[in-house]
């Protein structure tokens, strides 16, 4: 018991008539892991949060939280909290007490916990107006505030920082950095990147309902090498040249430009058969992978190609 | 304290105490009565072809009884279903069901909470009703004897106590509407469809009744079961229609209960 991780999916498949809103998706979020869930809209990213929390039932597959199925009861929830898309409240209730409500139905002296949770989301001030009247990123804080209610262990969050403005995005990052620096495993799905490539330690990335990478950020980066760019005064010679060279990835044109990836040992080599070819070189230079890259080299392109590229590419060599 | 379905029950009453149409259900449970008897003030006499009719300017007692009469028609299947149509799909029309059932609460224990509140309402609404009428009919018409439907005369303290019955022999064919309405509730996601959903099928069952060639059905009908108090007010007491009522309304109430029950057990909880 003590040993299952917070979250563990295998097999997940969720089947809407002819639609296939998650397909077999697989992913494990360890004790410690701030989780970014991350796929452009409508990936299938709520569909699966909502199997993780038992508010809908799999086609296939399963979840297991702390090694309890949520499809069994209640008790699998015990020690997690979230919410799956914008939270949702009672319009006619103040912000207090639809958390006393929460609070009354989580037990476990949930109620205790209401006046630190308002504090910690910086509500205070407005708990006693009714939720109606609260705007979007009010009500997004008050979501955070009642899953804090529960004392958990794991949080899941869909899309937290969604529809607020800059200064509410950065709140929303800080708190989450806060409360995860406290102890909390933290499973987060977003479509946005700066969100996740700052908050997360390990991602999985999905692409309409299928996982198309699964691991820490580190290693993706890792494994996905050196890009390079190249312009010369021969490009046609240059791209036989690069495609006869060892050691160098896929060769593409890109916005004009030669593209590969390389180490360095490979472009330095490189750079000498282009000049014995009489394909002076213009232009050789390394591109920073950011996480923005990766994703959508794995979720628009051909997925199945880059998929594997990526899942060979994140083992180091 | 560990939550159960009376946590449920509680948070629901007190949630209907924030919300418009439960004071207009039992806004009208008041003021219908009251507007009755004003109107037969100014009419002297009240109406002659319903059973009590004839009777209302001489006892207060019979005032009660005949708007159970009329109410039976799509007064209080209206008021009942206001709230019992709407206790589910009101958290689906506000997105808050993910939100419940995401806390340490099984879903049975949602229902149970949520049904229990529904029957509560409906209740209060015809408890609330017969109060106001007595009170009403008895200052205009006094504290008098009421002639039963035997044609015997009934002292006013058991007259009173007649009534009282009456209106708790009257919950049983509410409680069976109550059940429809939550079924409604809980398969149509939606608070307008399941409200008039619920009306629409009492009515229905009433034009049933009067189809020519469908007669026999009536006994079985639960509009019918409406008019089972009446059998208290024969000398000798006729129980008949009211263990009758007992049977029909659970026929119609159980099976609706049960299926709404297993539908918010077993459903994707997928807007919001």
């Amino acid at each position: 018991m003590a040993d299952d991780p917070p979250i563990e999916v295998r097999g997940l498949v969720k089947r809407y008539g002819e639609i296939l809103a998650v397909d077999d998706v697989d992913l494990t979020v360890r004790a410690g892991d701030v989780y970014g869930y991350l796929g452009p809209n409508g990936a299938g990213k709520t569909t699966s949060l909502r199997m993780m929390l038992g508010l809908i039932r799999p086609t296939a597959g399963h979840v297991r939280l702390f090694g309890r199925d949520p499809l069994l009861g209640v008790h699998a929830l015990e020690g997690v909290a979230g919410f799956v898309e914008a939270p949702q409240f009672y319009p006619y209730l103040s912000g207090r007490r639809n958390l006393e409500l929460l609070a009354a139905y989580d037990g476990h002296g949930a109620g205790g916990r209401i006046d630190q949770a308002l504090a910690t989301v910086e509500l205070s001030g407005r708990a006693g107006d009714r939720v109606g009247g609260y705007s979007h990123g009010m009500r997004q804080r008050l979501g955070i505030a009642g899953a804090l209610l529960r004392a958990p262990k794991l949080l899941l969050l869909d899309e937290p920082a969604t529809g607020l403005d800059p200064a509410g995005m950065r709140d929303m990052r800080l708190l989450i950095r806060r409360l995860a620096d406290e102890g909390m495993t933290v499973l987060l799905s977003s479509h946005l990147l700066p969100e996740v490539e700052e908050l997360c330690n390990r991602v999985a990335i999905v692409r309409t309902g299928k996982i198309v990478y699964e691991g820490a950020i580190a290693d993706l980066k890792r494994g996905a090498g050196a890009t390079y760019r190249l312009s010369t005064t021969d490009d046609e010679r240059a791209i036989a040249v690069c495609r006869a060279q060892r050691g160098l990835g896929e060769v593409s044109i890109a916005h004009g430009y030669i593209c590969f990836s390389a180490d360095a040992a490979a472009a330095a080599e490189l750079s000498q058969a282009l000049v014995e070819a009489g394909a002076l070189i213009t232009l050789l230079a390394p591109e920073t992978v950011t996480l923005e890259d990766l994703f959508f080299s794995l979720t628009e392109g051909d997925v199945a190609a880059r998929g594997d590229a990526a899942a060979t590419a994140a083992v180091p060599s | 304290m560990n939550p159960g379905a009376l946590t449920v029950y509680r948070w629901e009453l007190r949630k209907l105490r924030y919300q418009k149409r439960t004071y207009l259900g039992l806004g009208a449970a008041v003021v219908v009565p009251i507007l009755f008897v004003a109107a037969i003030s100014f009419r002297h006499g009240g109406p002659h072809d319903v059973a009590f009719g004839d009777y209302i300017d001489r006892s207060g007692l019979a005032v009660p009884l005949v708007i159970l009469l009329f109410g039976a028609i799509w007064m209080f299947p209206l008021i009942t279903a206001l709230v019992a149509g709407d206790i589910v799909a009101s958290e689906d029309h506000n997105g808050t069901l993910k939100t419940i059932l995401t806390r340490s609460l099984d879903r049975g224990q949602i229902f149970s909470g949520k049904a229990l509140a529904a029957a509560t309402y409906a209740i209060v609404a015809i408890l609330l009703d017969g109060a106001v009428a007595l009170v009403a009919g008895c200052l205009k018409s006094g504290f008098n004897p009421l002639q039963s439907l035997s044609g015997t005369i009934v002292s006013a303290p058991k007259g009173l106590e007649l009534v009282i019955v009456s209106l708790l022999v009257y919950l049983i064919p509410i409680l069976a509407i109550v059940c429809i309405g939550l079924l409604l509730s809980t398969i149509t996601h939606n608070s307008a469809a399941a409200v008039v959903g619920t009306l629409m099928f009492s009515l229905l069952l009433q034009l049933i009744g009067i189809l020519p060639g469908l007669g026999g059905l009536q006994p079985y009908l639960l509009s019918t079961q409406f008019n089972a108090w009446q059998g208290l007010l024969r000398t000798p007491t006729d129980w008949a229609p009211i263990i009758r009522a007992a049977w029909v309304c659970a026929l119609y109430g159980l099976p609706a209960l049960g299926g709404a029950y297993l539908v918010f057990l077993r459903r994707d909880v997928a807007g919001g």
